[in-house]
C-alpha cells in the first residue's frame, strides 16, 4: 500500500479508501458538502497518486508526436494539451495531459493505475529520451474561488494564466508548479510541490477557505462534467472515436500509432459510441447495467451516479450507434426494473461565468 | 466517529437491527451498515400487509457507492412502513436506531428472535 506525501495532513480527518494501490481520502465532511464546496467555492483534493513523468530529449515534442493522435508539436513552454496514448490498433492506453516545460522538456500527468504501464511504453517508444518518474505532492484546488485562494499565496498574477496554462510561482513556503487544469468542470489549479512544501501548502489552502474533498466527490464532479474515467469509460479496446474523443484526432498531422484503424472507423463508422444518459428517480446506473431499446440490449453502463447538480441520475454508456442520437429514448435495466432514460450530451453540467 | 450498538436491540449478521416490543419488531439497519454504505440515495420497502420471511429479501437500499439487499431478521406481517424515508433516504444516516427505522413486523414465529445476535455478538461478528 502506498501513502501520499500529504498523508499526515489528513489521516485523522478523512474516511479512507484504497485506490490503485494507494490509501487515499474517500471523503472528509461528506459528499454533499464537498460537492457543493467545489461547485460554489473551492475544494482541495490530494491527487498525489496520479503518475508524474518527466521526459527530456532535444526534440521531445517531435519524438512524442507519433504516440498521440493530437497535434502537439506547436505547443509552447507553459502550454498543455489533453490527449491519449494509443496502441497500434488505435486502442487507448491512457488519457494524459502533456505539459510543455522548457526546451526539450515535457511533463505528463497520467492515471495512477497506468503509471508503470506508461513508463514501459515510453521507454520502448522513446529510446533516446530521459524518462524520470517523480513523486512530488500533487493537489487540485478547484472551484470558482480557487484562483482567488491560490492568489493569496503568490505575487504572480494568476488571472493572466489561461486554461491549460502552467508555470512555476514563488510562495513563502518555496517554489511550486501550478497548472490551470482539473477534473471537476470548474476553474481551478493542479499544484505540484516538494513533499514538505506540499504539506505546508495543503494546510495553508485550507486556512484560506478551501474545503478538503475526497475521491467520492471527485468522481461525481468529473462525471457531471462529462470527463472520462480511464479503466471504466475507456480502455485499451476503445478508440477515441468510440469514446467520444474524436476531437483529439488531428487527421492532417501525419502518421501516428493507430491512425490506420481510426481512418477505417472514420470512413465506415463505429459500432458503439459512448453517450450520456439522463433518467428520473433516485436509482443509480452502475457499470455493467444493460442499456435496452425495443426489448433488446443495445449497450451497457460504464459510469453512473445520482447527480447532486442536476438532481437526476446520470450515466455514461457504450451504446450501439443506431441508438446514439441526442434525444433517443432508451431504458436502463436496474436490477428488476427497466427505467426510462434519454440520450444527452455527455457534459451534463457546464459551469456558468 | 465511534459507531454505537445499543444493548437493548437485537442484530443480524447482514446488518439489520430489531427492537422488540411484545410481538412487534421494529427493523432498521445498523450504524455499521450506514457507515459502510455512505451517502444513501434510494430505498425500496414492502407494503403494509405483506408477509416477510426470516432471512429473505424484503427490500433494497442503495448509496452512491453500493447496492444492498435488506433481509428480514424475523418472519411476520408488515404492519407499518416508514414511507417518508423513501423520499428522503439520506436521513437514515443521522439516526439509524430512531427516526431511521424502516418497518414494523408483527411476529408470526416469535421463537426466531432467539436466533438474533446480541449487541456483543454483533460487534464480535464485525470484528471477526
Amino acid at each position: 500500500m502506498r501513502y501520499s506525501p500529504l498523508w499526515e495532513c489528513y489521516q485523522n480527518q478523512a474516511k479512507l479508501t484504497e485506490f490503485a494501490g494507494w490509501m487515499l481520502p474517500a471523503q472528509f465532511a461528506g459528499l454533499t458538502p464537498e460537492h457543493q464546496a467545489v461547485r460554489q467555492r473551492a475544494g482541495l483534493f490530494d491527487i498525489s497518486h496520479m503518475g508524474q513523468i518527466e521526459l527530456q530529449s532535444p526534440h521531445i515534442l517531435e519524438d512524442f508526436n507519433p504516440l498521440v493522435p493530437t497535434a502537439i508539436t506547436q505547443l509552447k513552454p507553459g502550454q498543455a494539451q489533453y490527449t491519449v496514448l494509443l496502441n497500434s490498433l488505435g486502442g487507448i492506453i491512457d488519457d494524459i495531459i502533456i505539459y510543455t516545460q522548457g526546451e526539450g522538456q515535457i511533463k505528463l500527468i497520467v492515471n495512477a493505475a497506468c503509471t508503470e504501464k506508461n513508463r514501459k511504453w515510453l521507454h520502448q517508444h522513446l529510446p533516446r529520451a530521459v524518462i524520470q518518474p517523480t513523486s512530488q505532492a500533487l493537489m487540485a484546488l478547484q472551484g470558482p474561488d480557487a484562483t482567488g485562494i491560490l492568489q493569496t499565496l503568490t505575487p504572480v498574477a494568476l488571472q493572466t494564466i489561461p486554461r491549460f496554462g502552467h508555470t512555476i510561482v514563488s510562495t513563502k513556503f518555496g517554489h511550486i508548479w501550478v497548472a490551470r487544469t482539473g477534473y471537476t468542470g470548474e476553474d481551478g489549479w493542479e499544484i505540484q510541490a516538494e513533499p514538505a512544501v506540499g504539506q505546508a501548502l495543503w494546510r495553508e489552502l485550507l486556512a484560506q477557505g478551501a474545503t478538503p474533498c475526497g475521491l467520492v466527490a471527485r468522481d461525481m464532479l468529473r462525471l457531471e462534467a462529462g470527463l472520462h474515467l480511464y479503466g471504466q469509460d475507456m480502455n485499451e479496446s476503445s478508440t477515441p472515436l468510440e469514446a467520444g474523443l474524436g476531437w483529439l484526432v488531428a487527421w492532417d498531422k501525419g502518421d501516428f500509432l493507430g491512425r490506420a484503424r481510426l481512418i477505417t472507423q472514420k470512413n465506415q463508422g463505429v459500432a458503439q459510441k459512448l453517450v450520456g444518459l439522463v433518467g428520473t428517480g433516485r436509482r443509480i446506473f452502475r457499470p455493467g447495467y444493460p442499456v435496452r431499446a425495443q426489448g433488446q440490449t443495445v449497450g451497457h453502463i460504464t459510469s453512473g451516479t445520482l447527480s447532486l447538480s442536476l438532481g437526476q441520475p446520470i450515466g455514461l454508456a457504450y451504446v450501439d450507434t443506431p441508438w446514439t442520437a441526442l434525444g433517443t429514448p432508451l431504458t436502463v435495466q436496474v436490477r428488476e426494473q427497466e427505467l426510462p432514460v434519454t440520450v444527452v450530451k455527455r457534459t451534463f453540467y457546464t459551469r456558468t461565468g | 466517529m465511534a459507531l454505537t450498538y445499543p444493548v437493548e436491540l437485537h442484530y443480524t449478521a447482514t446488518h439489520e437491527y430489531v427492537a422488540l416490543t411484545g410481538d412487534v419488531a421494529v427493523v432498521g439497519i445498523t450504524a455499521f451498515a450506514v457507515e459502510e454504505l455512505g451517502d444513501i440515495t434510494y430505498l425500496e420497502l414492502p407494503s403494509v400487509g405483506q408477509t416477510v420471511t426470516r432471512g429473505e429479501r424484503f427490500g433494497t437500499i442503495e448509496s452512491v457507492k453500493a447496492v444492498s439487499d435488506l433481509y428480514a431478521p424475523v418472519s411476520g406481517v408488515v404492519t407499518a412502513v416508514h414511507e417518508e424515508l423513501v423520499d428522503a433516504p439520506e436521513t437514515i444516516a443521522s439516526d439509524p436506531y430512531g427516526n431511521g427505522w424502516l418497518l414494523k413486523i408483527r411476529l408470526t414465529h416469535p421463537q426466531e428472535t432467539e436466533k438474533l445476535l446480541t449487541a456483543a455478538d454483533y460487534q464480535a461478528h464485525l470484528g471477526g
